[in-house]
């Protein structure tokens, strides 16, 4: 997660949320997919239309018409009204709609954003497919300037930080990826085979050349479990014995992984309940330990 | 060595709060599958009580978790629950009332001077093709093309322009209430192009609204030099009034987010945009119905009522119903 592409909201209790701005790929992906809900949908009812033809004639076919308009410009603002700022394909790719200022979504954006739709896709589109269709008898360069001008709607997503387009502009919204996380394991706990102590105990002197960074990543290490490549959890037992100049026996490269984190967290913890925190292993070194 | 177990602060601090943050995802899982409205009264009093719990683990375990996964989790809880907590719940008729009631017609009064400004720019279009052709018939066909026109130009005989009117050569009223649905589309698209276009700072929008006129001239000045005007109105006004209107709504929301785009004034651009964007779908929103209504009138009613009188009389209701609604509802209430 990279600073440019989190966005903080407010809460009213005054404690940030974050949320990662979704990627424009995932965001097409959404699209086409919507899409092709949309126009199987459409088609779907097109067939029974003209099914339906030889019985009710002209009256079926204005029924389409209108139907099929009321899907087109109702199938994402009705979705995404219903479900919290998701249509199937967002939420097929976990993203959601939220409002940029961290309010309620309100109607009025929902709409906006999905009515410019029209000036970002099919526009750009048609004019790129047959430009002479959209503006009869102009010069060239007037159809030059025009396709240049409606690409630079289509692409303004490209060109700032938080992919906003001209529908998210109008309606204040924001499009990210829906929260979802789950609670894993408390690393620190113990666990059922530790009763009796762990298998390895460590120093104070051994515990005084990491910081927080290295914990993290230790902890991402071992969150991999049973998937952790065994070279790996192997690679970084060795390199953290070497550095701590650990000498005895191990159980099982895994649980010495395991051990070792239980006690630098404690280490650490010790060490912020005297006010003082130790970033990464520079921050450890400079501070004067061996 | 030390023999001793290290125990953990924050495993402790994890261990008390982690039966109320299962408790808590528990119920927004319910709500975002179901809905809240299947939330027990003792579930919907608990909700804000675990939100602001699990809100201050956040802010605790943000200041001293070195457990990634346990910050993580929380973020994605608290998330979650603050749409479900400050998401505004309400139901669809709620949002269809307010819209009808009171966010159209007060935002139809807000800006009325941009309405005005967009029937200004018609109005020039309809006077200038208006002088031109009753000067030199011939302009006519640089004014409308010839798919618009259908064959009504300066060559056709009155005869043939007075049948138009009168829909003497069409019977089939399923035909016509077809016609009127595809206007319908064209109409609305062409509605909310005029919106989208006001992206664009607004050029596009007079640009619109300008040739729209000149057409509508060019055929009153077509049908005046015939003696028809008393006929064309009232095959064109029953529908047109609430058309017409409609385009200018259209055009008044392009003009509003054209101004939003080159004048933002006092706050930030990407602030104006958003105040204006919203009121400005909500003029659209009203424009595509005004629409709606307007390709009723012209398939249904207009084809089958040849009657120059009802015809001027449908065409002055819709006038006066519209002009009323507008100026007339929700007053008192603040949207």
């Amino acid at each position: 997660m990279s600073v440019a592409e989190s966005r903080a909201i407010s809460t009213p209790e005054g404690i940030p949320l974050h949320f990662t701005v979704g990627t424009t790929g995932d965001r097409l992906g959404a699209f086409l997919l919507d899409l092709i809900l949309l126009y199987g949908a459409v088609a779907l009812l097109g067939v029974l239309t003209v099914n339906a033809l030889d019985v009710g004639g002209g009256w079926f076919l204005a029924f389409f018409l209108f139907a099929s308009f009321l899907m087109r410009n109702g199938y994402f603002i009705y979705f995404e009204l219903k479900w919290r700022g998701r249509t199937p394909g967002k939420r097929r790719l976990g993203l959601q709609v939220i409002d940029s200022r961290g309010g309620p979504l309100r109607p009025q954006s929902v709409i906006v954003r999905n009515l410019t739709r029209d000036l970002e896709v099919f526009l750009p589109l048609q004019l790129l497919m047959m430009p002479d269709q959209l503006w009869p008898g102009a010069p060239h360069w007037a159809q030059l300037a025009a396709t240049i001008w409606m690409l630079i709607f289509a692409l303004l997503p490209a060109f700032n930080r938080d992919r906003l387009r001209v529908g998210d502009l109008l309606g204040g919204t924001l499009v990210v990826n829906a929260p979802k996380a789950v609670l894993l394991e408390d690393l620190g706990a113990q666990r059922g085979q530790w009763i009796g102590g762990p298998a390895h105990t460590f120093t104070a002197a051994q515990l005084q050349h990491y910081g927080e960074y290295e914990l993290s990543v230790l902890e991402q290490v071992i969150r991999l479990g049973e998937e952790a490549d065994p070279l790996t959890v192997t690679a970084v037992g060795r390199k953290i014995r070497a550095r701590i100049g650990w000498e005895g026996p191990i159980k099982s490269p895994m649980s010495f992984l395991r051990d070792f984190y239980t006690a630098q967290r404690a280490q650490l913890e010790r060490g912020m309940l005297f006010g003082e925190r130790l970033a990464d292993k520079e921050a450890a070194r400079s501070k004067g330990h061996p | 060595m030390s023999p001793a177990p290290p125990k953990l602060k924050s495993v402790e601090f994890r261990r008390e709060r982690e039966a109320s943050w299962s408790e808590l995802e528990d119920l927004v899982d319910r709500i975002e599958r179901k809905g809240i409205h299947t939330l027990s009264a003792e579930d919907l009093t608990a909700l804000p009580m675990l939100y602001r719990g699990a809100l201050s683990s956040l802010s605790v375990a943000r200041a001293i978790s070195l457990d990634l996964n346990l910050v993580a989790y929380l973020e994605a809880l608290t998330a979650r629950a603050y749409f479900c907590v400050y998401g505004r719940r309400r139901h669809l008729i709620e949002i269809l009332s307010d819209f009808f009631l009171v966010a159209l017609p007060q935002t139809m009064r807000k800006y009325r001077w941009h309405l005005l400004l967009a029937f200004g720019f018609f109005l020039l279009g309809a006077i200038a093709a208006w002088v031109m052709t009753l000067a030199n018939p011939e302009l006519f066909h640089s004014f409308v093309s010839p798919a618009m026109s259908q064959g009504r130009g300066p060559e056709a005989s009155t005869e043939t322009l007075l049948d138009v009117l009168y829909g003497r050569n069409v019977d089939a009223a399923e035909e016509l209430s077809l016609f009127a649905s595809f206007l319908f589309q064209n109409n609305a698209r062409v509605g909310i192009m005029c919106f989208a276009l006001g992206f664009a700072g607004g050029l596009p929008v007079f640009y619109l609204l300008f040739t729209n006129g000149l057409v509508l001239g060019a055929f009153g000045a077509l049908y005046h030099s015939r003696g028809l005007s008393v006929d064309l109105w009232g095959w064109l006004l029953p529908h047109g009034v609430t058309e017409l209107g409609a385009i200018f709504v259209c055009g008044a929301a392009g003009l509003l987010i054209g101004q939003a785009v080159i004048f933002p004034g006092r706050h930030s651009r990407l602030d104006t945009l958003r105040r204006r964007g919203a009121e400005a779908g909500t003029l659209v929103v009203g424009a595509v119905i005004m629409l709606f209504v307007a390709a009723l009138i012209e398939g249904l009613f207009r084809q089958l009522v040849q009657d120059i009188t009802v015809r001027y009389t449908v065409a002055a209701s819709t006038c006066l119903i519209w002009g009323g609604y507008f100026t007339l509802v929700g007053r008192r209430r603040v949207a």
